[in-house]
Formats: structure tokens, sequence, C-alpha cells
């Protein structure tokens, strides 16, 4: 299959391709792993004039602890992310969601930046910058801008980003004391995307009592969305008595991670199937951050 | 519009102008001649199309030959030395890792990637490692097999 004829440019810092970016507009879309862009482009569902290729600034790929969190350049491969040592200890379901992403050879492409600019609504990483509260640094020719996870998933395949936005960095704060983070997905079983899948981050205090919690749903809707009264129910109550997890409450809040999800339906999964699906895997990645967080 | 482009492809560098919409697999394929690299589906799903990008392995169905200008490529035909099998490919002849072997050669790169960062990968991890590939044929367990030879000869 071949795609529109395109012009291709491939600047070599941030600031050059945000220039290139406000000059031409509408018609240039950038290219990151070209994961989701390429196949668009080859299928002429996306027909871009001009292509921003971001692969040869160096600049954007990074892995850096940052204020006892992390700062990720947005052209971070699924493979660094999967296999760094840091991300591993100071988001562990950022690292496990990477490795849970499509196969190998994807991953060897695929970007964080691409991901979360993308916004597919089976895509794992949004889940994950929910459950995070990781912030999202935008560059363009004027200036940054920080963007909270929590305003960047507008739509099915929309985002917070203005048009003359790049993507630069995401920044994941430190986990507090005590806290497990999780990723777990029901994924369709040939491009492994998610059908559902659940992120949670999970706080306790000494005694086992949940002070904080943050849960995100991806591939049950059309975007990515926190699961608030599920939250709700796990806030102030007691999820470890000793060694001991508390299921019913776990049960009880998991139950409720689909409420407010506007369900999708297609060929993989029926509304009613992925209702049920955001219940079980809610359960599973909460009772994982638990134990974690021990 | 036409891109100049210099890529390192099996050792030798190779500079042509190519129109940026030309997928690497087209370039390897119809501008070099190397037909190893398989179109199976041509949609990012099947794998056959694999090739080693500066040593990770990639569909290069799915990524223009202009973004691999400046990059080492390896394709299946750069993988014998002198004429000599590599332990990847004599493990897929000596387990019958093969049946049509259109998949072979993007099973062999994936192969190689994943040995590369784990020399010593268990039987889950293979099968794993290998997902982006599809194979019609075999059923997959001597193609699995076959990298548990090689990873055996490559650490001996
Ligand atoms: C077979 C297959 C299976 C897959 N399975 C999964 C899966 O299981 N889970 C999953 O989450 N995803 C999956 N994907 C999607 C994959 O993760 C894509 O790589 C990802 O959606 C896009 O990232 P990319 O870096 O390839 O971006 P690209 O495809 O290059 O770009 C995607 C979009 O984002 C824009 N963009 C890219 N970078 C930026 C930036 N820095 N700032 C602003 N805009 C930007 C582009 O203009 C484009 O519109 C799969 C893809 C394939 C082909
Ligand atoms: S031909 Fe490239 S993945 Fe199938
Ligand atoms: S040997 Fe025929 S597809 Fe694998």
């Amino acid at each position: 299959m071949v795609t529109s004829s395109f012009d291709y440019h491939a600047p070599t810092s941030v600031a050059e391709a945000a220039e290139l970016l406000t000059r031409f507009g509408d018609s240039a879309k950038l290219l990151a792993g070209g994961h989701s862009l390429v196949p668009m482009m080859k299928s002429r569902l996306a027909e871009p004039k001009v292509l921003i290729d971001l692969g040869r600034i160096e600049s954007m790929a990074y892995i850096r602890e940052a204020d006892g969190g992390l700062a990720i350049g947005a052209m971070t491969k699924y493979v660094d992310l999967e296999t760094s040592d840091l991300v591993k200890s100071k988001a562990p379901a950022l690292a496990q969601a990477a490795g849970m992403i499509a196969d190998p050879l994807v991953r060897n492409m695929g970007t964080i930046g691409g991901s979360l600019a993308h916004a597919d609504p089976a895509a794992d990483l949004p889940a994950v910058m929910l459950a995070l509260g990781a912030r999202l640094i935008t560059s363009s020719t004027g200036g940054h801008r920080t963007i909270e996870a929590d305003d960047f998933f507008v739509d099915l395949l929309t985002t917070g980003l203005r048009p003359d936005e790049i993507l630069s960095e995401i920044a994941i704060p430190a986990l507090l004391p005590r806290t497990g983070t999780a990723y777990a997905k029901f994924g369709n079983k040939a491009s492994h995307f998610a059908i559902v899948g659940v992120a949670a981050s999970v706080t306790l205090s000494p005694d086992g009592t949940c002070e904080a919690a943050r849960v995100g749903v991806t591939g049950a809707g059309p975007k990515a969305t926190r699961a608030t009264e599920t939250e709700a129910l796990l806030n102030g109550h007691r999820l470890l008595h000793g060694d001991q997890i508390d299921e019913d409450v776990i049960e009880a809040a998991a139950a409720r991670a689909g409420a407010g999800v506007d369900l999708q339906e297609d060929i993989h999964a029926s509304a009613e199937y992925r209702a049920h699906l955001t219940t079980v895997f809610a359960k599973r990645v909460i009772r994982e951050a638990v134990s974690r967080a021990k | 519009m036409t891109y100049g482009i210099s890529i390192n492809v099996n050792g030798t560098q190779h500079t042509n102008e190519v129109e940026s919409r030309l997928l690497l697999s087209s370039y390897l394929r119809e501008t070099l001649n190397l037909t190893g690299a398989h179109i199976g589906c041509d949609t990012t799903s099947c794998g056959a199309c694999t090739v080693l990008l500066n040593g990770a392995a990639v569909k290069s169905c799915t990524l223009f030959a202009v973004q691999a200008n400046g990059a080492t490529v390896t394709t299946i035909e750069g993988l014998a030395t002198n004429g000599e099998l590599h332990p990847i490919q004599e493990g897929f002849w000596e387990k019958h890792g093969l049946q049509c072997g259109f998949c072979t050669p993007g099973m062999i790169l994936s192969a190689y990637d994943l040995l590369q960062r784990n020399p010593n990968p268990t039987e889950q991890e293979i099968r794993h490692g290998l997902a982006g590939n599809l194979c019609r044929c075999t059923g997959y367990h001597n193609i699995v097999k076959a990298v548990q030879y090689a990873a055996e000869k490559m650490s001996s």
C-alpha cells in the first residue's frame, strides 16, 4: 500500500520542529514512531501534505529522575520504558503497561508521546497517566504549557493539545511512601490493544487504610477516564488488615469502575462484556497495587 | 518530492534518491532487490517484513525509507557470514523451524533481537519475544526449538 505524497522534514531540535509545525499548520503531521500514523496513511485515513519527523531529535528521548519522580521525553520508546530500572522503581505500572503493548517489534518503534497524542481509545498508556497523575508538557513557538493528565484525554482520538503544540515531556510525580501501582488489561488476541485496561495507584497509611487512590480505565469507552466512584469507595477505607487484603471493600469499589463510562460496543466485545471486564480488571489491579504498597 | 538517503544495508553503503513515501520494505525489495523481507499483511500485523534497524527488529512495512537515512539495516540476506549460516538460521534448519518459509526471515531477525537482549530465554520468553511474527504453517513448536538450539549454540 502506498501513502499519498508528502514533503518530509527531519528537524533536529524541538524548536525547529515547533517552527515547522507553526509554518505548515493543518497540512502537517508530526511523525513519532509512526505505528499509528503510517498505517493510517497507508489506508489513506490520513493524508498529510507535510510530515515532520521527530525521530532525529535526540533531546526528545530520555528517562530522568526529577523531583523524586520521572521526567520522560516524548520520543522515548516503549522498549526503553519497559526495560528501564528507573521506570520500574519510580512508576512500576508504567513499565508493566509498556511491556504489554502490542509486540516487541511495535515496542521497538512506538513512543510514549505518540501513544498519548494519538489517544486511541484502546491504548494502554493513557490509563496509566491518569492513575499516576502525570503532567504532560508541551512545546510550541509560544513556549511551554503543562496539561494535567486529567484534562488531556478529551474524546476519541482527541486531546488537549493545540494544533501548534508538540508533546515534549511527560512528568510523573514521585510516589508517596507506601504507594503501589499496577496495570492489567484484557487485550485483543491479535493486536493486543486493550479491550479493557485498568491502572491503579494506591497509597496506604501504616495501618493499611487507603489514603489516596487513583484508578484509570482505558478501552471501555471512547477515551481513558478516571474511575472516580471506585476511588471514593477506596479512600478512607481499610484495605489491609495485617497481611490480609480486604476483598470485600476492593470488590465493592471495583464494581463501580465502569460507572459513568460511555461503554463501547464493537466486533471485539459488547458493552455488557466491557462493563464486566472493567470490574474484573479493576479488582485485579487494585489488589496488585495494594500488595505492592505494603 | 525526492530525498537523498544513505543507508548501510548488510554492510554496504547505499545512496539513493527516493520518494518520501517509499516504504523501507519497498526500498529493500524493489530498489536494492533484497527480497528476503517479505510483505505479508502490509498492515503492521504479521512481522514477515521484519528487518534490524540499528540492531532492533522492526516492521519495515511501517517505516519510510527516509526515516532510515543514516541508519544501519540488516536483512536476512546479511545474516550469514562467508556462506556460513548464523546459528539461528542453522537452528531453523536443524529443528525444522519452517515449512513454507514465508515467515522465516522475520522470525529469525526477531529471534536475533531477542537473543541479543536475553541470551538464555525460557520457552515463554521465546514465545513472547516472537509475538509480532505470525506463522501459518508450523504451529510455532519447532520455531521455539530452533531458537533454543541457537541460544545454546551461541552461548557455548
Ligand atoms: C499491530 C499494532 C498493535 C498495537 N497494539 C497496541 C497496544 O496493545 N496498546 C497500545 O497502547 N497501542 C498499540 N498500538 C499502537 C502503538 O502503540 C502506536 O505506536 C501508538 O499509538 C502511536 O505512537 P507512535 O510513536 O507510533 O506515534 P505516531 O504513529 O508517529 O503518531 C501518532 C499520532 O500522534 C501525533 N504525535 C506523535 N508524537 C507527537 C508529539 N510528541 N506531540 C504531538 N503529537 C504527536 C502524530 O502526529 C499522530 O497523529 C499498536 C499498533 C500496531 C501497529
Ligand atoms: S508485512 Fe509488515 S507486518 Fe505484515
Ligand atoms: S513456515 Fe509458512 S508461514 Fe511460517
